[in-house]
């Protein structure tokens, strides 16, 4: 087997393992095609399994024949290994890097992993999209389900079905996706149920410079209008940037061809500003010899929590046009696969409670991020410590769990999930044993056959023992929009992620602990109570029966 | 009232700090208040905002507009206030009525004295007597073979600014104490404020010596050397100067100074770096104007948090803490804590050095207990720092916030360490500046005697433990404490936050919107209900003679022994509970429900004008009869 040429060395005794705010471990270090496991061959103690598509970048230092490995990975950790022996040391080292930087997919370890566990419900088939159409169908008849897309020849990066207007057949379609970046024709991504309202998304206009117009690309947007309605147009871009895109061909709907509709400008940073911002934030979260002043000066610097309420707001201004203003919604920047999703998930999250509940929101990251064609692979290939220089790679996904924690901070009863499943979705985002964010759309992942050959997260996460670790204590379903604050005061450095692995957690996890016990107990309380209830008054009223005769 | 020109104003409009919104209303002034409230609601919905007099900081009355003139006003408990007058004369009636009546000159006018809440003279002297710092003392393990009680100071004579009950080391004779006393800034001489026990360590605290630049004192060494000796465990002593050494190095000149290492023996000298209280207040005031901004950007906010020096304070704080805890509990060694004067910093640095090694100081009744000792009977200047008469505005200061800020820090860090919640704090910080209570008046217990508080106030401490649960954290575990006595947090910059809710406590849309705390108390307290509902029904059936053991709870979830607060059901009022059900009380207040949010309070863009008259005029097309679309 073709790993094999890339393990020089694969075990070595004597390696000590360094990792913060745990006790050192020494024992033996082994490299399997995907993983790097530690071991000390004792019993009770912990083993490292680490995913090498986990590791980042590995820095080497050599003092005498002591070799020293750092370890950096996605999930940002940093951890050490000493390995005795230069020799040892360097071929490990060449290992690790050939074997975690593997070109080809198929390669990677979910075409390997084999579950321990029984799929009692394949996650591959949870969230279709008919499945998801259905619902809306009980609602409205307006829309319909095309399957123009059915041989991903009309816009390669969506899928094969998707919700357009009705009133628009197929051929127009096509036409309108020729008029949009990577064919990235309007298709629904929300429906109001509240006022009917709807959220669509697309890729730009090719409108160019010379202010091309498309009759059917206007014909499709208006369709979704009520009569004598007007909508809203949400660039995620600023007014200058959709502007210099003209000379690319892209552009903006211009007003005289949209009377219609009223278009808003946001800024949200395009990736490759997105993958410069995590390298610096995470860059001061690690730096351990700092003061107050440079901290706050480089968190600053790094920009992320600028980005974190730019798409905070502008996803609060796109269910604020629906919700309060009672209009519909276009939503798109350029390519349609980044900063669009950012906005037209999170403003779900915001308007419609089923988005807040656990399978809602598998529901909603199936469908407005993997299905919507946000690129996974390209986008998560590296993370914060790579020195690579970041091309496709960006935070993109990351960043939306962030504003989603955000407003989980804000709303922690409102929410059937904790913060652990924000952070277990980040995880996995970037390494995992499991085929759902591999590829970078629909079409690769028919080609990859990920459904028949890989398992999906969906179906672990969702067994009943493993979800209780993901559940929040604190939920109480509500039907409201929940409008979050977007005031800095309100928008926190998310701890759970940046600052993981450089505090000791265990203060605040016996606290999460002890909230999850008042919590039970009540609700254990409450069950006694009403058994006992009941048993009295059966005694009652066996009683009563006894004495009438 | 005499100062009182205008009480009562009708068609104020009240501004929101952040939003364009407004409530119109009537505005009432009293004798102790300004009272807000609105009209056009009905009487149970309608928003009131009352407003102490000896809350508010400033009053400003800014230039007019076409709507009338505003009248700007800022509390002490961050509480900011935009009204608008519709008439000029009105706003000026209000404007120097407010003036003098935020300014007292006297004692005798603070709210304190005229505050009564019903009580009898028992339950104020029970009150009172709530807090004993001698059995405080007693508590720590002194007197004891090496510390004892002195009454050198029972007419005030040595130290005016000192308690009457001191505890020197027993080798330090009188003539000791006073000629150290002389030695030392306003007479505060080297004194017991905390004593550990396990390591026969001790805590001191004094003024600046008057060093100059070669003076010495043969007594204030003798008293040193005496400190050092009581402790058995350790050769030397740590002097900790809590100043910058600039600012120590230029006190020499004024024939002020820092202890020479030459002439003391044993000792090891060490500067923290805590700055002023000129340098705090100027801290704060920045911190609020660059929070207080409308449409604050991320940059700024950051940039300003930066530039305010704040965080960098709070962390300043906390590390010289650190550093005297680690010295008494890992070291063993005795430790002289002093600043200037030794009533700011050092206030702060001891009192939170307790908080860490001991975890009585973190429980709700000890945490009353600490302030007392450490900030109320050693003198902190309240009356001075909180600006409680028309004094010196170079005398306030936000030190004693500064500390409650530094706890709240180490209760992020530690859920469960802290039987009291940041609201405890927050409470406590509203009335040292409301002067409602006689706690935290004037600035020594001399003044306090001689103003015969005790007779004539009440105390804060009852009113505080008889809505305690109100103040609890549900988290705490007192077992974690009996097993981990010594908090150690981390000093890492990134673990130093915000305290959105003590700066921003008035500015409920930057709030959670369903608070954490609040939910947990509420299930608490229907647990405590139910397990009341519980023992009945048991009774009951047992009566009836039906053995209970199926229905037992599993151990996993009983009622955790170790932790006390979970434990033991509190006396609860609501009898009645019973009737309407047990499950978690209805919650009708606006904080735990999310309708209390809104998209307009957010302004998330500006949707609400007219379109196009914002940002981008250029791209709204003239066919479009936007300004229609507005909601």
């Amino acid at each position: 087997m073709e790993f094999a040429e890339l393990i020089k060395t694969p075990r070595v005794d004597g390696v000590v393992l360094h990792r913060p705010f745990m006790p050192t471990v020494e024992g033996t270090l082994c490299l399997t095609g995907h993983h790097l496991i530690l071991s000390s061959r004792q019993d009770n103690t912990e083993e490292l399994w680490l995913l090498h598509s986990n590791i980042d970048y590995i820095e080497k230092r050599f003092v005498g024949s002591l070799g020293t490995i750092i370890v950096k990975c996605k999930d940002l950790r940093i951890i050490q290994l000493d390995i005795p022996g230069m020799e040892e040391c360097l071929n490990i080292a060449s290992s690790i890097e050939a074997l975690s930087t593997l070109d080809s997919v198929s390669l990677m370890y979910p075409f390997f992993y084999r579950p321990m566990f029984e799929v009692v419900e394949d996650g591959w088939n949870m969230f279709l999209p008919e499945e998801a159409f259905k619902e809306i169908e009980t609602l409205t008849d307006e829309w319909r389900l095309s399957s123009v897309n059915k041989d991903f020849g009309v816009c390669p990066t969506y899928p094969q079905l998707v919700a357009v207007p009705k009133a628009v057949d197929d051929d127009t379609l096509r036409k309108v996706a020729t008029f949009r970046h990577g064919g990235r024709f309007p298709v629904l991504s929300y429906y109001h149920k509240k006022n009917g309202m709807v959220m669509m998304r697309a890729g730009q206009p090719l409108t160019g410079t010379n202010g091309r117009r498309c009759k059917e690309d206007e014909k499709l947007i208006n369709a979704t209008l009520r009569p004598g309605k007007r909508g809203y147009i949400i660039d995620t871009r600023a007014i200058n940037v959709a502007q210099q895109a003209k000379a690319r061909g892209g552009g903006f709907e211009q007003e005289a061809s949209y009377p219609q509709w009223r278009r808003i400008h946001k800024a949200i940073e395009r990736y490759n500003i997105l993958q410069e911002s995590l390298i610096k934030l995470v860059e001061a979260c690690n730096d351990q010899s700092q003061s107050m002043d440079r901290w706050l000066s480089k968190l600053e610097a790094s920009n992320w929590q600028t980005h974190v309420k730019e798409i905070v707001t502008t996803a609060c201004l796109a269910a604020q046009c629906i919700d309060r203003e009672g209009a519909s919604v276009l939503v798109h920047g350029t390519e349609g696969t980044d900063s669009t999703l950012q906005v037209t998930s999170l403003a779900q999250i915001i308007l419609d409670p089923c988005c807040r509940t656990m399978r809602g929101f598998q529901s909603l990251v199936e469908r407005e991020w993997l299905q919507a064609g946000h690129p996974f692979q390209q986008r998560c290939a590296q993370s914060a410590y790579s020195n690579s220089k970041a091309r496709l790679e960006a935070p993109v996904f990351l960043l939306f769990l962030d504003c989603v924690w955000q407003v989980l901070r804000q709303f922690p009863c409102s929410f059937q999930f904790n913060e652990h499943f924000l952070v277990l979705l980040f995880e996995h985002a970037y390494a995992s044993q499991f085929g759902t964010f591999l590829g970078n759309n629909a079409a690769e992942r028919l080609k990859l056959k990920l459904p028949q050959k890989t398992v999906s997260l969906w179906s672990w996460v969702n067994r009943p023992q493993e979800m209780e670790r993901f559940l929040n204590p604190l939920y109480e379903p509500n039907n409201l929009v929940i409008w979050p604050s977007v005031a800095p005061q309100s928008l926190l450095l998310w701890e759970g992620v940046f600052l993981r692995w450089n505090r000791s957690s265990k203060c605040l996890d016996e606290a999460y602990d002890e909230m999850v016990h008042i919590i039970e107990y009540n609700k254990e309380l409450q069950s006694k109570v009403n058994a006992l209830r009941r048993q009295l008054a059966q005694l009652e009223t066996g009683d009563g029966l006894l004495e009438t005769p | 009232m005499e100062h009182i020109r205008t009480p009562k104003v009708e068609q104020v409009k009240l501004l929101d700090r952040f939003s364009n919104r407004s409530t119109t209303g009537t505005l009432h002034l009293t004798a102790t208040h300004l009272i807000f409230v609105e009209s056009g609601t009905s009487s149970s919905s309608a928003q009131e905002v009352w407003i102490l007099h000896h809350h508010i900081s400033s009053v400003e009355k800014l230039s007019l507009t076409t709507s009338g003139c505003p009248l700007l006003i800022q509390c002490r408990n961050f509480r900011v206030v935009h009204f608008v007058v519709p008439r000029e004369r009105d706003c000026h009636d209000l404007y120097s009525s407010l003036l003098r009546l935020l300014r007292p000159v006297s004692f005798d006018e603070l709210y304190a004295f005229s505050y009564n809440p019903k009580q009898n003279d028992q339950q104020r002297e029970e009150g009172w007597q709530l807090i004993d710092l001698s059995a405080e003392f007693e508590r720590m393990g002194v007197p004891c073979d090496q510390w004892h009680w002195t009454d050198v100071n029972r007419e005030y004579k040595v130290c005016d600014s000192y308690p009457r009950d001191l505890y020197v080391p027993v080798a330090a004779s009188k003539p000791i104490i006073v000629g150290s006393s002389k030695f030392r800034s306003k007479g505060r001489f080297p004194a017991l404020t905390y004593f550990y026990q396990e390591k026969k360590a001790a805590v001191c605290r004094c003024s600046q010596p008057l060093s100059g630049f070669s003076a010495r004192c043969l007594e204030d060494e003798h008293m040193l050397q005496a400190i050092s000796k009581a402790n058995p465990n350790s050769r030397y002593i740590y002097v900790m100067d809590t100043r910058p050494k600039l600012n120590a190095l230029a006190n020499r000149a004024a024939g002020k100074g820092y202890e020479n290492e030459d002439n003391y023996s044993n000792i090891r000298f060490q500067f923290v770096g805590i700055e002023n209280i000129h340098v705090m207040r100027a801290s704060l005031q920045k911190l609020l104007e660059v929070v207080g901004a409308r449409a604050l950007s991320v940059t700024d906010y950051l940039l300003g948090l930066e530039s305010s020096g704040w965080l960098r304070h709070i962390k300043a704080i906390v590390d010289a803490a650190i550093f005297l805890s680690k010295a008494v509990t890992a070291e063993g060694a005795s430790v002289l804590v002093h600043c200037s004067d030794g009533w700011d910093r050092t206030a702060q640095v001891c009192s939170l050095g307790a908080l860490l090694m001991d975890p009585y100081y973190r429980t709700l009744k000890g945490f009353m207990v600490l302030i007392e000792k450490d900030w109320i009977s050693f003198g902190h200047k309240f009356a001075d720092r909180c600006d409680q008469l028309d004094g010196d505005p170079k005398e306030v200061s936000p030190i004693f916030t500064q500390f409650l800020d530094c706890v709240w820090q180490l209760s992020e860090q530690f859920p469960q360490a802290f039987q009291f919640s940041e609201w405890f704090l927050i409470q406590i910080h509203e009335h040292v500046h409301s002067c409602q209570f006689g706690n935290f008046l004037c600035n020594s217990q001399r003044q306090r005697e001689e103003l015969q508080l005790r007779e004539k106030t009440y105390s804060l401490w009852s009113f505080l433990l008889s809505e305690q649960h109100n103040y609890e954290n549900p988290l705490y575990s007192a077992a974690l404490a009996e097993r981990n006595p010594v908090l150690e947090p981390s000093t890492q910059p990134c673990h130093f936050k915000f305290w959105t809710n003590m700066y921003h406590q008035y500015d409920r849309t930057m709030h959670p919107r369903q608070s954490l705390l609040k939910h947990l108390l509420a299930v608490r307290e229907s647990s405590c209900a139910l397990e009341k509902t519980a023992h009945e029904l048991e009774a009951k059936l047992q009566k009836l003679g039906v053995s209970m053991p199926s229905l037992g709870l599993g151990s996993a979830h009983r009622p955790r022994p170790q932790s006390l607060i979970l434990g033991t059901p509190h006396g609860h009022k609501e009898e009645d509970g019973e009737q309407e059900g047990e499950g978690l009380p209805a919650r009708s207040d606006g904080e735990r429900t999310v309708e209390g949010s809104s998209a307009t309070e957010n302004s998330y863009a500006e949707l609400q004008g007219p379109f196009g008259a914002k940002a981008e005029p250029h791209l709204v097309s003239l066919e479009f009869g936007v300004a229609r679309m507005t909601c």
